[in-house]
């Protein structure tokens, strides 16, 4: 699919605008292609590393080696069901192999109607809760196989109250710009104006 | 002896029963950058004095003691930065997400504190890809703070103190945890850690600057040390394990839960088995065994309950409290399983940098695949130990390293643990007959 849109390309500026070096912004933009595709398209790649200025291998190399950066399309719905050690111990195996089978696909599959991709993942930090699993990066807790059938059901109908694949924090940070401290490049710095402070100096406390 | 009742002694969970408490009017309501107040009338140099008084121990897994590592940026050199790791990936691990959730304005203040003391001219707070809630929790509540005037420009007027705080976030990679792992994907590169030394980016960090990686639970901490004093905090706890701390306890427990307990005095057996925390095993089950410190530490059994949740305690007793991951199995559960869950875990997160982790990790997953499948070797057990030699040589505890990072000697860990002390259940899944396996330099079995 594309390039950044002009919504999107305004929101790109946007994060680029917070740190002092562009192609720090590289993983949250590549965030950003996913939302507006679904994946992280080659042309967003290009266009990413235009912005960055780096080049499309780069961009490349940087988003293949993490995990929620899908290349390819994948379903609606990413369903990631934790297989982490406290999940294990709950029964985490056994709701995996319940999915395989309802969904009829192994881990990272993606159903024929395209609705769903399983996953089988590593801790996702809800290890009270277990067994847990997200839908695309949101919570469900203590999943038994009867919930699992009826988030299933409820995916393929629509009424999960889920985003599609892609969107993840639905609160963008925003800095007003009579606001900002100001970023400035990592050369040519002096120390900051508050660490001449002494209060000491006033008689506070010493 | 009985626990403490955990409502009296919260310092960083204080909020997490109060409903709107991740919402500025929520956290000005309950006390809210009062610290950061009184920071601000003090010299940067003096805050820094309280967090090395308080000997708070950093929380994300070494136990390093933050105000020392606060000390190893070189003077003169600038900018300097804080990079908060909010990357919360080793199983078990269960807090730092809570603490962004459900007190993201907390973070916000220790961020400014520690900027404050140190000369820090900006922070960037980096949050686990997969924790979407978190990231919305924080960018409303950075939203909130710039424009009230605690962050960004002339922070609560001043105008020599002025700082951005950037919220960024990964995209799924356990490394990433690790510090310099995670300088590496803020720059916007493969989160691969990197050669030591230098062994802190307190000396060459982001952008070769000097940086202070922190942990999300250290950094909640301070505004408490900052409004009621160094002392106070270390007069909590023990000796060398000062304030409180957060465990999750998960697994085999009746009501497992994350808990803020006083640190260094609390034992395993408190927070295992008292009604007020996880309430001990489930009904008619035993313990077996438990992990005292997320998957990378070395498992405890019965005889180390009575040890408290201290770090030299819990060191010289041959594992570690790691993150705050407390995971309980009971007798039903099956070892070798357990095991190969964690190695898999390791395994399937190495970044491949070194060979010793990338071979070595893979070759432990796929010989204890071999053994869950039956297909074992009667050398098989022998040998997962002689890879793990290899990896951590003498397998001792703390682990030496033939890698940069700690990822290999962790995948160690488990195996150690559970062969030494449940080797008859791995020896009951290799086939009753050995397998003789044949090589051109004839059988080896």
């Amino acid at each position: 699919m594309a390039r950044l849109n002009a919504n999107n390309l305004t929101v790109a500026q946007d994060i680029l605008s917070r740190y002092p070096v562009p192609r720090s912004a590289l993983i949250p933009l590549l965030h950003l292609a996913q939302e507006q595709d679904g994946y992280v398209a080659e042309d967003a790649m290009a266009h990413i590393a235009e912005l960055v200025g780096v080049t499309p291998a780069e961009v490349m190399g940087t988003c293949s080696f993490y995990e929620m950066l899908k290349r390819e399309p994948v379903g609606d719905y990413m369903v990631n069901i934790c297989n982490g050690i406290s999940c294990h111990l709950l029964g985490s195996s056994e709701l995996i192999h319940h999915a395989e089978a309802t969904l009829g696909v192994r881990p990272g599959g993606t159903t024929d109607d395209g609705k769903i991709t399983l996953e089988a993942v590593e801790c996702i930090a809800a290890c009270t809760e277990a067994p847990c699993l997200q839908i695309n990066y949101r919570y469900r807790n203590q999943v038994t196989t009867e919930d699992f059938d009826q988030l299933v059901e409820d995916l393929r109908d629509g009424t999960a109250g889920v985003a599609p694949h892609g969107q993840l924090a639905k609160v963008r940070q925003h800095i007003g710009d009579d606001r900002r401290a100001g970023v400035s490049p990592p050369d040519g710095q002096g120390e900051p104006a508050w660490m001449a402070r002494n209060p000491s100096d006033n008689g506070d406390g010493s | 002896m009985s626990a403490p009742a955990p409502q009296d002694l919260r310092i960083i969970t204080s909020r997490f029963d109060v409903e709107d408490g991740h919402t500025l009017a929520g956290y000005e309501r309950t006390g809210g950058y009062a610290g950061l107040r009184r920071a601000m009338e003090m010299a940067p140099a003096d805050v820094h004095g309280e967090v090395r008084t308080a000997s708070l121990l950093g929380r994300g897994g070494a136990g390093f003691p933050a105000g020392v590592k606060w000390g190893f940026c070189p003077p003169g050199v600038w900018p300097r930065y804080l990079v908060v790791n909010g990357d919360e990936s080793e199983p078990g691990t269960y807090k730092d997400r809570l603490l962004m959730e459900r007190d993201p304005h907390q973070l916000i203040e220790g961020c400014l504190i520690a900027c404050y003391a140190l000369g820090l001219s900006q922070c960037f707070l980096y949050v686990r890809g997969e924790m979407a809630h978190a990231q919305e929790r924080l960018a409303a509540a950075l939203n909130e703070a710039y424009e009230a005037g605690y962050v960004g420009a002339n922070v609560l007027g001043a105008e020599d103190f002025s700082v951005d705080i950037t919220l960024h976030w990964g995209a799924g990679a356990y490394i990433v945890g690790e510090e310099t792992a995670l300088i590496e994907s803020l720059e916007g590169d493969r989160g691969m850690p990197r050669l030591k030394p230098p062994y802190f980016p307190a000396s060459i960090g982001l952008y070769g600057k000097p940086t202070i990686v922190n942990n999300v639970e250290t950094l909640a901490n301070l505004p408490w040390i900052v409004s009621n004093g160094g002392e106070a905090f270390a007069a909590m706890g023990a000796e060398n394990s000062t304030g409180t701390r957060v465990f999750a306890v998960s697994g085999h427990v009746a009501t497992p839960g994350v808990f803020e307990v006083p640190f260094g005095t609390t034992t395993f057996r408190d927070i295992i088995f008292d009604p007020l925390y996880a309430g001990g095993m489930r009904p008619g089950r035993t313990l077996k065994t438990f992990i005292p410190g997320g998957a990378s530490a070395p498992w405890f059994f019965e005889e180390h309950l009575d040890l408290p949740l201290e770090k030299t305690t819990v060191d010289q007793a041959g594992s570690m409290l790691g993150s705050g991951a407390i995971v309980v199995m009971d007798d039903t559960t099956d070892v070798v399983k357990a095991c190969h869950n964690v190695v898999r875990f390791f395994a399937r997160e190495s970044c491949g940098k070194c060979t010793p982790c990338r071979e070595g990790t893979s070759w432990l997953e796929k010989i204890l695949s071999r053994i869950l499948a039956g297909q074992g070797r009667s050398q098989d057990l022998d040998l997962l130990m002689d890879v793990c030699d290899n990896i951590s040589p003498g397998i001792n505890w703390p682990p030496r390293q033939t890698t940069i990072c700690p990822l290999g000697p962790s995948a160690v860990s488990p195996i150690a643990s559970a062969l030494e002390r449940f080797r008859s259940e791995f020896e009951a899944y290799l086939p009753a007959t050995a397998v003789a396996v044949t090589t051109s330099a004839g059988a080896v079995s």
